[in-house]
């Protein structure tokens, strides 16, 4: 390696220099890759101390008067009792809502709500019928969050599993440190989306924009519009026929098929130039960057 | 952390006041140390109203002698108005520290504010045709109660609850900001500006002042140093997204507009409402939904994003 001068290796292919350089191409394998391409096994998963619920139990909250906490407690009594259909009414964008959740649960949000929405949930169906601020679904397990209007910043921040959609447009940073799972946006996303993804997808149907998928270790990110421009080692790669049916499929799901199908979608993944990025020499980190 | 909001009803007038305190309670969990307002009533060609500042709420507590140190303050600033032939029309004291003068005056109101602030522990908090600049300790219900703002009529008006970080818990570093020296002009900001005291330096070195050491104050004087030279406020405030380094949400009302700018990451939020006749924001939907309880659209504005709305 040290033998190579900077014009050898610059005229290399990605591949051969990655090769020269003792950097690694092998795939990552996960939990949550295993739950997102095992649905069977991610049905069978339940917390031994999961209540029983039933979905033809539906139960209603008013969320007047009540604190987040309160709020939170009441969702938590109800599936001890049961209860497994609960519609929060018109919670006007508080925050916290439904964080927590690890149970299945159909769980409707008649409104909108605020900060850290549904964070931290492994197994529930959430439909959220209006729009949600800063970091919705951060840190899901598994599950489905599907909001019916606009996301704010760190959408699906380090999720691990599940679905996590979008119909609207959300903000900057979404996906964020993400690990598993999927995160779908109808319309456009902000800035440094996919910032240092590591595992998981993210499909875009609108633009993304800038510095998409910085420093990205592995995942997929899909893009049905323009890109302002890709982040450090973020790079495209050709769709394959496997890309366009997981595509397809995923989208028929939330039934949000772009008019034009999916072969226009651009792939980007990580070059993966950054692995290993401290053991390399100044002169090949420069070489990289 | 912070709250911002902002308001501004196309073409009417409304209870920005009460609006403004509502939003502003919503977002007390960003910032309980100090609230302020802008709010804009109806302009009297010729008449400016005063906010002015003639102590820190700490300096009430050292004892009996403040009272008659107030009182000389008060009554400097008004042989000081006298003397630029300003007619006081009415005075009222909301605290004892901070007192509201509606003046008749014809002269330079640059000259006449920056003699009033020669006197010691004196600050023009603003000197507006329609804006009137409202900052104090505690929360928006206790300061709307304290200054009488819960029946407030006016077009706009911008809010900020402030979590102290790089300044004192003080008057002096509470938002928003008075562009000095335009008349009515103010500034809120939610973020860090990071090359700080090279643009003060930059700002004082043209001679602006700059009453404290909080950055937010930065953006107000920016403002002011872009429109005396004649730049629009839409093309300030996207100049300063190059100019200025940080990350930064912030919004700037003047006489008839509400302007906002969100630095290159997007990395302080705003949550933003628009209708035919109302456009509200604010840094959580939760303050919005405080005024507009019903079902809306929101969004949120990206990256290097620059909004101005006319009343």
């Amino acid at each position: 390696m040290a033998s190579l001068s900077d014009a050898e290796l610059a005229a290399m292919t990605q591949e051969e220099r990655v090769k020269e350089l003792g950097l690694t191409t092998e795939p990552l394998f996960g939990r949550s890759l295993l739950i997102e391409f095992n649905p069977d096994e991610e049905e069978r998963f339940t917390y031994p101390w999961a209540p029983d619920v039933y979905y033809n139990k539906h139960e209603e909250i008013e969320t007047d008067g009540l604190t987040t906490t309160q709020l939170n407690n009441k969702l938590t009594a109800l599936m001890e009792e049961g209860v497994g259909t609960i519609t929060i009414k018109n919670p006007r964008g508080m925050h916290s809502v439904g964080v927590g959740i690890l149970n299945r649960l159909k769980l409707v949000i008649d409104g909108s709500l605020g900060y850290f929405a549904v964070g931290l949930i492994d197994g529930p169906n959430v439909h959220i019928k209006g729009r949600v601020g800063w970091s919705c679904g951060e840190n899901m397990m598994s599950g489905t969050v599907v909001i019916d209007k606009n996301a704010g910043s760190t959408f699906g921040a380090a999720i691990r599993g599940g679905d996590l959609v979008c119909r609207g447009s959300v903000g900057s940073r979404t996906g964020i440190d993400m690990k598993g799972g999927t995160i779908l946006v109808g319309g456009d996303t902000g800035a440094l989306s996919g910032f240092m993804m590591q595992r998981g997808r993210m499909v875009v149907c609108g633009n993304a924009g800038k510095n998409l998928g910085d420093s990205m270790y592995d995942g997929t990110i899909y893009v049905g519009g323009e890109i302002q421009s890709c982040g450090v080692d973020a790079v495209e790669e050709e769709l394959t026929d496997l890309d366009k049916a997981w595509l397809t499929r995923k989208l028929q799901q939330y039934q949000m098929m772009p008019d034009k199908g999916v072969d226009h979608f651009k792939k980007i993944v990580s070059g993966k130039m950054l692995w290993n990025y401290d053991n390399l020499e100044p002169s090949e980190k420069k070489l990289i960057l | 952390m912070c709250g911002i909001a902002g308001l501004i009803h196309k073409g009417k007038s409304s209870n920005v006041g009460s609006e403004m305190t509502a939003m502003l309670q919503a977002l007390k969990h960003r910032g309980p140390d100090s609230t302020g307002y802008a709010v804009y009533g109806e302009a009297t060609a010729g008449d400016y109203v005063m906010r002015i500042k003639v102590a820190e709420r700490e300096d009430m507590d050292r004892g009996r002698g403040i009272v008659d140190v107030l009182a000389s303050r008060i009554a400097e600033i008004e042989s000081i108005l006298d003397e630029h032939k300003a007619v006081v029309k009415s005075k009222e004291e909301a605290t004892p520290y901070a007192l509201r003068y509606v003046i008749t005056h014809s002269g330079d109101t640059e000259e006449l504010a920056k003699h009033i602030e020669e006197a010691d522990g004196v600050e023009v908090l603003s000197m507006g045709n329609g804006l009137e600049l409202i900052k104090d300790l505690g929360d928006a219900a206790e300061v709307a109660d304290a200054y009488g703002l819960n029946n407030f009529s006016g077009t706009h008006a911008i809010g900020h609850t402030r979590m102290a970080t790089e300044s004192d818990v003080d008057i002096r570093s509470a938002h928003p900001y008075w562009a000095f020296p335009y008349n009515d002009v103010s500034v809120v900001h939610n973020g860090q500006i990071t090359n700080y005291w090279i643009m003060r330096r930059q700002m004082e070195r043209k001679g602006h002042r700059f009453m404290s050491n909080c950055d937010s104050e930065l953006l107000a004087v920016y403002t002011a140093d872009n429109l005396a030279n004649g730049v629009e406020l839409e093309e300030s405030l996207t100049r300063s997204i190059q100019e200025i380094d940080g990350v930064f949400t912030y919004l700037v009302a003047t006489k008839d507009q509400l302007g906002m700018a969100k630095d290159t990451m997007a990395a302080k939020p705003l949550v933003l409402y628009e209708s035919d006749d109302l456009i509200a924001m604010a840094s959580e939907e939760i303050a919005i939904r405080a005024i507009l309880p019903q079902e809306i659209d929101t969004t949120d504005p990206y990256d290097e994003e620059v909004r101005v709305w006319q009343a």
